[in-house]
């Protein structure tokens, strides 16, 4: 067996990416809360994954947005940028597209009031609902949270209980915790 | 026959780009072999949408590995004389004709006649390419031959 020069191939997977003919490029990107998957397509980013092991979550993103996907770092070249100034507390704000489709028009709605929740600070699961127009939907609003596809930029670790307590987090509440040190939250 | 899902792009890539790699070094030698590589894999991308089901993918790419190499020789050699004798091997007109028609066969007996007779590939580089023994490598290019005979007649 002839092994493919690592050169070689890192030269493909940018090329693919170059000449535009990826549905999703995805990358692990090395964080402080541990490996992240995080990947893209043309519209904007569509997954920060805590689950390091592509293979389920390259399976679902193929379906989602179309089987050509391939690891290819360069086009998550500005995330991981975005994300090492995040951790390193001087980015308070993502300037990153994302891309929401596969999701409900009920979980857009509320993922993007979630995204306006500024930094250091927390909103409730009520709170939430009660600004993506159904006041009565906290349950529906915390499933929509724990399946958040694109955690850390859309800020669900700052989405708490009424009572102030964590609640749970998708990534685990140490995750949570973590984050909402960084920011200082108060909490 | 079972329905066999096509698998994301880089299940694909993983799974065949060693045995691809080995093809095009053996064809055409290992430094132009990368440029073919890289080719090859660009052109499965591109005709990656249009697949209708997952079966016979290291033979698709086997017979783009092996299409990517015969051009890749052809650019390497221009002619540089022209001359109204016929010089050399002429450029395989028999199959050139047929091989509209080889599109119609089945996924295997295809890739099978086209590795065979459009680019000379050995059985055992065949066997290869469709994951089989070298027996049903022939098998398959000589029921390909006899089902596009039918067709003519």
């Amino acid at each position: 067996m002839t092994a493919v020069p690592e050169a070689l191939d890192q030269r493909f997977r940018d090329a693919a990416a170059v000449a535009g003919l990826l549905d999703v490029s995805y990358d692990i990107a090395d964080t402080p809360v541990g490996p992240l998957l995080v990947a893209v397509t043309e519209l904007g980013l569509c997954r920060i994954s805590y689950d390091p092991e592509p293979d389920r979550q390259v399976e679902e993103l193929a379906r989602t947005f179309g089987s050509r996907i391939l690891r290819a770092p360069r086009p998550l070249d500005p995330v991981k940028r975005e994300l090492d100034e995040y951790f390193e507390g001087r980015r308070h704000e993502f300037d990153l597209p994302v891309d929401l489709r596969g999701r409900t028009d009920f979980s857009r709605l509320v993922l993007e009031q979630l995204a306006r929740v500024p930094y250091g600070e927390v909103t409730t699961y009520g709170s939430l609902a009660a600004r993506s127009g159904r006041p009565k939907a906290a349950r529906a609003v915390g499933t929509i949270m724990n399946r958040n596809p694109i955690p850390i930029v859309l800020p669900c670790h700052r989405v708490v209980g009424s009572t102030g307590s964590l609640v749970g987090y998708g990534g685990g509440l140490d995750r949570k915790r973590l984050l909402l040190d960084l920011e200082h939250a108060p909490v | 026959m079972e329905a066999v899902s096509i698998p994301p792009f880089e299940r694909f890539y993983e799974e065949h780009r060693t045995a691809v790699f080995g093809h095009l070094v053996r064809l055409l030698g290992r430094q132009r072999a990368e440029d073919a590589f890289q080719e090859t894999f660009l052109r499965a991308l591109r005709g990656y949408p249009a697949l209708r089901h997952g079966r016979h993918l290291k033979a698709w790419v086997f017979t783009i590995a092996t299409r990517v190499a015969v051009d890749e020789s052809r650019r390497e050699r221009p002619r540089t004389t022209i001359t109204d004798e016929p010089t050399g091997e002429p450029e395989r007109p028999a199959y050139a004709q047929l091989e509209h028609l080889a599109e119609e066969l089945p996924d295997k007996e295809r890739a099978a006649v086209v590795l065979r007779y459009g680019y000379d590939l050995p059985y055992d580089q065949i066997a290869d390419a469709l994951d089989s023994s070298e027996d049903a490598a022939r098998q398959a290019a000589s029921s390909g031959v006899r089902r596009l005979r039918r067709r003519l007649t």
